[in-house]
């Protein structure tokens, strides 16, 4: 047993802390739009985070979920605006369910950050199932697919659709699609709908129920990564102003109201950090364990986060609320981050079930 | 004990129904002309203000035809009996109970026709829970103080005509408490400059004040000099029922039991969800017990006895309910759910996002709920203090 993490991941917490730091800082992220920010994204290549988890048969680095989770949690602390998790996801489908001919033209244009996937896989919002999805057809589409993540970054989506009783996933070049943005609560995780006109696919295959939910979990358990490190930064933030913050003669950090609510983040963190680097691990060596990993750690997150998110503004008092101040945009983030990929009350459920309820 | 009300208060409220079924349209079709139409015949009927006393102008009514009226309004969907928010809320109380003559004279009656906006000066960059401590100056010079300083999240200031200032006007004190002066100040004084605050929601509508040398008449002076944190301490318990803010409750739930039942969660009706429905009863019962709450207060006041603490109690309720109201339509409606207004499938026309951005303004104004708990802790089960 050793669950920690090798000198070689650590290396590459450093590396992305580094380049979150000195290149994304929270100032570069508040200018983003949902466009996709190129120079990071060709940095982000260029540094092989893109490549992680493409086998290296493919142009990748033939890592794992657990590596790009080190990644995940270090772009999270600072509200990384890229879509890494929609392109791992992309390279994930693909991987494990495209035919070689796919593999081969996708892959290593993943890897190199060449396209750049947004991802749509339930069209109804809270039914993660493939009864959720509704776009039918293979060859030609004509509809819409509605929450589609880091839509207005992508120049590729990977959609969900239905053909009679198969599920299939297809890729589709963004120009052939018609784009609307939606606005959303968390300007950092943009998503849109696509429409589609008669559009031909660049590529589709079939994809088993099975591998759809190991999709689904694989997004839930890279939410969850993100949201470690963007948990961690809230309560660092607090900590620091409930340290300099004086009310009543004394830092407000020297309260119980404030102090155990702090140490009460603390246990929820360490605690779904657990659950998601467990998780995470699953994806690749146990992948059997992963729905109930998935599900657990998902569940947990969701909830603690989410009230991190909102104490995380209130601790601060007024200064937390507004817009200037930082403590607002990872409360933003909390709220996407709950309903991403199924909320707690779904993951909950379906681990009672597993559990054997 | 008794629940039911007297025939001339049954009287009351038929009145008041009838008149909101004659003269308030639904929203939709509330025109342009609507609102100065609604001020002037709610004016007219002295529902303004309508505890007042009668010689400001006030409608001299019990308190608990007020809270009728209040009820009956917000149960209509009715919009505010005036526009001079906090001079209704607090600054007209507080002139009421502490003014003289004359300021009652001058500024009532501009409250009590929307005339004159009202805004509220207390809270300093480093004092905000610990409100006693502020450290705004004014001093004394022949007929009027001289006062420098600094306000800040002071909500309106941008537009009001007035503030509610409060000063400190002696320093070496023993308690905080005192040394304490109320000021009653016109925004457009030279000295004043207002810089807004942008918060979370892209809305600017608190702002930093920052006072230098300004002058105020000593006229101004809202109660005695040194005296300002018993008017203060009136002014923030001054809300005198909560029973229109319930009647504002009960209609979210029913806004979010409407959500429910068109919502599906993996493909199943949610009000068919026995945790949904918990959910929902929960808020029920917290709303319900606000109302009760509520209720026995005004006993108590209308007994006379003077409330302290205990409304310290439903402004926690109200707190957390907000924050979790809201965030339990977001997380039933999955990603449609927090989606902004603009959004083809926001939900509800984005209401629901955008007021669980606005939660702060409940939660964070007027004392945290951190602050209320050390009240209760404090001043009603006698416990230290930190
Ligand atoms: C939307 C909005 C509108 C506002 N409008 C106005 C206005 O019009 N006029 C005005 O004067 N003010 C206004 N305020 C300010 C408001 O009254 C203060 O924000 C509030 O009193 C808290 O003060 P603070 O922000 O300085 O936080 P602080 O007092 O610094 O508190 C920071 C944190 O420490 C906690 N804390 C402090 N002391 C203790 C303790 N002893 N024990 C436990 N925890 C403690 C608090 O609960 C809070 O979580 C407004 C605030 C908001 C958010």
């Amino acid at each position: 047993m050793d669950f920690g993490f090798s000198e070689e991941q650590n290396l590459l917490r450093e590396q992305v802390l580094r380049f979150m730091t000195e290149a994304c800082p929270l100032s570069v992220v508040r200018t983003q739009n949902g466009a996709l920010p190129r120079e990071l994204w060709r940095q982000a290549a260029d540094l092989g985070w893109l490549a992680l988890i493409v086998p290296e048969a493919y142009g990748g680095v033939g890592l794992k979920w657990i590596d790009l989770a080190v990644v995940l949690e270090e772009t999270g602390r600072g509200l990384s605006p890229l879509p890494i998790i929609s392109q791992a996801l992309a390279a994930t489908a693909i991987g494990r369910s495209a035919g070689d001919g796919v593999k081969g033209e996708w892959l290593p244009r993943i890897a190199a950050g060449e396209a750049v996937f947004g991802v749509g896989l339930y069209d109804d919002p809270t039914w993660i199932d493939p009864q959720g999805i509704r776009l039918e057809g293979v060859r030609t589409l004509t509809g819409a697919k509605r929450y589609v993540s880091d839509a207005t970054a992508a120049t590729h989506f990977l959609l969900a659709t239905r053909t009679d009783d198969e599920l299939n996933l297809v890729i589709v070049d963004a120009n052939h699609a018609t784009l609307t943005a939606q606005p959303g609560i968390d300007r950092t995780k943009p998503f849109g709908t696509a429409t589609l006109d008669g559009v031909a696919p660049l590529a589709a295959f079939p994809i088993s129920a099975d591998d759809l939910a190991f999709l689904t979990d694989c997004g839930a358990v890279a939410v969850t990564l993100e949201a470690i490190g963007a948990a961690e930064a809230v309560l660092e933030l607090t900590t620091e102003y409930a340290n300099n913050r004086i009310q009543f003669d004394n830092p407000i950090g020297k309260y119980q109201g404030v102090k155990h609510r702090l140490a009460d983040m603390f246990v929820d963190i360490e605690s779904f950090k657990s659950l998601a680097y467990y998780a995470a691990w699953a994806i690749d060596e146990a992948p059997d364990e992963l729905p109930r990993a998935a599900s657990l750690a998902k569940a947990y997150a969701s909830d603690a986060f989410a009230r991190i998110g909102i104490d995380g503004v209130g601790l601060h008092g007024a200064i937390g609320f507004t817009a200037e101040y930082d403590a607002q945009l990872y409360l933003k983030r909390s709220k996407w981050v709950r309903s991403a990929f199924g909320d707690a009350d779904y993951h909950y459920q379906r681990a009672a079930a597993i559990g054997g309820l | 004990m008794d629940f039911d009300f007297t025939p001339e208060e049954q009287a009351f409220r038929a009145e008041v129904r009838e008149f909101l079924a004659e003269n308030l349209p639904p929203r939709a079709e509330r025109g342009r002309g609507f609102m100065g139409e609604w001020l002037k015949q709610v004016r007219n009927r002295r529902w303004v203000g309508f505890s007042w006393p009668e010689e400001y102008g006030g409608g001299a009514g019990s308190l608990t035809e007020q809270a009728i009226l209040k009820e009956e309004m917000a149960l209509a969907g009715a919009p505010p009996l005036g526009t001079s928010f906090m001079g209704l809320a607090w600054v007209g109380p507080g002139i009421i109970q502490y003014g003289t003559d004359e300021q009652k004279q001058r500024f009532i009656p501009d409250i009590l026709d929307s005339k004159v906006n009202w805004c509220t000066g207390y809270s300093e960059p480093n004092h905000g829970s610990d409100l006693a401590a502020i450290q705004t100056k004014a001093e004394r010079v022949g007929d009027h103080y001289r006062v420098n300083g600094q306000k800040i999240w002071t909500t309106g200031a941008p537009w009001a005509d007035w503030i509610i200032l409060l000063t400190r006007t002696e320093f070496e004190v023993e308690r905080k408490h005192d040394g304490i002066t109320c000021l009653l100040v016109p925004m457009d004084s030279p000295g004043i400059e207002v810089r807004p605050i942008e918060n979370m929601a892209g809305d600017r509508n608190f702002a930093e004040v920052f006072f230098t040398d300004v002058q105020v008449p000593v006229e101004n002076r809202l109660g005695e000099e040194g005296k300002g944190w018993a008017v203060t301490i009136s002014a923030l318990a001054n809300e005198r029922s909560s029973i229109g803010e319930v009647t504002q409750m009960f209609a979210k739930l029913e806004s979010l039991k409407n959500l429910v039942r068109s919502t599906t969660r993996q493909g199943k009706p949610a009000a068919d969800d026995p945790a949904v429905r918990r959910r929902i009863a929960e808020f029920e019962a917290k709303i319900a017990a606000m109302k009760y709450n509520g209720l026995r207060y005004l006993t108590k006041q209308l007994r006379g006895e003077p409330l302290s603490s205990e409304t310290s109690v439903n402004k926690l309720h109200r707190a957390s309910l907000e924050i979790e109201m809201d965030d339990f339509a977001l997380e039933l409606t999955g990603l449609a759910g927090v989606q902004l207004p603009g959004s083809e499938d926001a939900v509800d026309g984005g209401r629901w996002a955008r007021s669980s951005l606005g939660w702060p303004g409940v939660v964070i104004g007027g004392g945290t709920p951190n602050i209320q708990r050390n009240i209760i802790a404090e001043r009603i089960l006698g416990l230290p203090k930190d």
